[in-house]
């Protein structure tokens, strides 16, 4: 079945900034200068996310053809006003993925050599279902749908981005967990070959990255298992060609480019925790009232911002997915368990 | 005559290669080709800048050792005062573009961001050698004033730490600068430091 695009040019005329304001927006007016003249023209963020941008799609045959089945906008914002969905530029050229290395750049720069065709997961531990899967067919059974989703960094910044993929929680039930299974765990691949921060002798990073779900957060209807984002197939930077979306926590545990999936029955150490455990935790839940060590995250900057305009907002608890997800944390302390 | 037009040239050559990053990176976000953070852009870029001249600066002492060419020694002071801009800027940009002017923020900020109190009191050191680099002060201080911009190697350990706190994952960057940084202050160690001129004639013959 096929359910019609809300295309973005559906959008009122209203909501497109004008021309000449949205050229001037970050126009740095001549350093400390222009900084009356800045605020006057800093109010507008950009018009409304549209497609067109959207540099067009090299996505083998089978994954186009997903992606054209897709369910479109199947959860979106409930104000979109508020949550605009970032240009594709700055959510493809604005990263962390340390294993092309640690600057925002850098993965845009070169994730380039990562080689995403062919691809395959394997699916282990405590599953009556294994076995490793060509990425066609571990996507095959499910529709795509698109997710327009607000990911909160733990360096307190944020973007709104269109996912496309899959419940989780259908790769989960295909795989038939045994009893024993209470936690998944997650690992990215491994290449130096491919992967230049892997090749950095200074990195505190114990390669492969490795996240971890308790199982009913990966049965959660909003976990997501992307495979594309605004339409197209996910660029390389972003973790292509599969990768996690868990929008109610920190954006490192929605780890990328995954090559297994265990079922498992320990509580799984994720990277960030093994590098500085004092700092970064298991849950990771977004959470206003629990900073990170070294700064606050009562609040955060919705990106793009601009120079005189940092857009800071208040971050909401469970990065206000709340009432879909607060109650599976009923009676855990979130101060101990950050 | 011609070789006062010579040291000019160097020095305007010298102002306007410390300048023209400053132009670059604001000529970068005003074509929107510095990311969707433009604030966070101009905010690393300016404080690695005040580093590398920070670096560059302290460098000059056992540069004109080892070679003895004047104009190391005529580009100190720019150079200490370009550091003290740059430095300047950088705290500039957090509390404009980072904190957008929130005072409130910035108090609760700093209580909970050490690296942030490291930094300023490094940039009021800055600002301390800044103010007595001219020759009335100088001439005030006499023999105390040595002593008293010795600690700009203090002030190098104070911006180091500033940075190593801030990293999150990858200590490649902040280890080169580290290493330059111990090498800079290796040669201030009175051994080295009398072994330098020494090296000069041993290159020379």
């Amino acid at each position: 079945m096929l359910i019609k695009i809300a295309k973005p040019s559906d959008l009122h005329e209203s909501d497109v900034t004008p021309e000449s304001i949205y050229l001037s927006r970050r126009r740095f007016m001549g350093g400390m200068a222009g900084l009356g003249a800045g605020l006057a023209l800093s109010g507008h963020a950009r018009a409304n996310a549209d497609y067109s941008d959207v540099p067009e799609s090299s996505a083998p045959e089978w994954l186009k053809e997903k992606i054209s089945e897709t369910q479109w906008r199947a959860i979106t914002p409930s104000n979109p006003e508020k949550d605009k969905i970032a240009p594709f530029d700055d959510a493809s050229g604005y990263n962390n993925f340390f294993e092309f290395g640690t600057d925002k750049g850098d993965p845009a720069r070169h994730a380039g050599s990562l080689e995403t065709q062919p691809w395959s997961v394997v699916v282990d531990g405590e599953v009556n279902n294994g076995g490793r899967f060509a990425l066609e067919d571990f996507a095959k059974p499910t529709q795509f749908e698109e997710r327009i989703y607000r990911l909160r960094c733990v360096e307190a910044w944020s973007m709104v981005i269109p996912w496309l993929g899959i419940p989780l929680a259908d790769v989960i039930k295909r795989a038939d967990p045994t009893s024993k299974a209470k936690y998944v765990r997650f690992e990215t691949l491994v290449d130096p070959e491919q992967m230049r921060g892997q090749r950095s002798s200074f990195s505190i990073i114990d390669w492969p990255y490795v996240e971890g779900l308790r199982l009913d957060e990966a049965m959660n209807p909003l976990t997501l298992l992307a495979m594309g984002m605004y339409g197209r197939e996910l660029p390389n930077q972003n973790g292509a060609p599969l990768r996690l979306v868990v929008p109610w926590k920190y954006g490192f545990k929605s780890i990328k480019s995954i090559v297994r999936i265990s079922l498992v029955e320990e509580q799984p150490v994720n990277s960030w925790q093994q590098i500085a455990a004092e700092e970064y935790g298991f849950y990771a839940n977004v959470n206003p009232e629990v900073d990170h060590p070294r700064w606050s995250q009562a609040t955060e900057r919705r990106l793009p911002n601009s120079l005189f305009n940092t857009n800071t907002i208040d971050t909401q608890m469970f990065n206000g997915y709340a009432d879909e997800v607060a109650e599976m944390y009923a009676g855990l302390d979130l101060r101990k368990n950050y | 005559m011609a070789t006062q037009y010579k040291w000019l040239a160097w020095r305007v050559a010298v102002f306007l290669a410390a300048l023209a990053p400053l132009l670059f990176w604001s000529w970068q976000v005003a074509n929107n080709a510095a990311g969707p953070e433009p604030g966070r852009y101009l905010l690393l870029n300016i404080g690695i800048g005040a580093l590398w001249l920070l670096l560059f600066t302290l460098s000059l002492t056992p540069l004109a050792k080892l070679t003895r060419w004047k104009g190391f020694a005529l580009i100190r002071r720019q150079l200490g005062l370009w550091t003290l801009a740059y430095a300047t800027l950088h705290m500039l940009s957090y509390a404009l573009f980072i904190l957008g002017l929130n005072w409130a923020l910035l108090s609760s900020e700093i209580v909970k961001r050490p690296y942030i109190i490291v930094g300023m009191i490094a940039l009021i050191g800055l600002a301390v050698l800044g103010a007595t680099s001219n020759r009335w002060a100088m001439k005030c201080l006499g023999k105390r004033w040595k002593p008293l911009h010795k600690f700009s190697y203090a002030i190098l350990g104070l911006v180091l730490l500033h940075f190593f706190w801030v990293v999150r994952a990858d200590m490649q960057e902040w280890a080169m600068y580290a290493a330059i940084a111990a090498l800079v202050m290796l040669t201030r160690l009175p051994p080295v430091a009398r072994t330098l001129p020494k090296l000069r004639y041993r290159f020379s013959r």
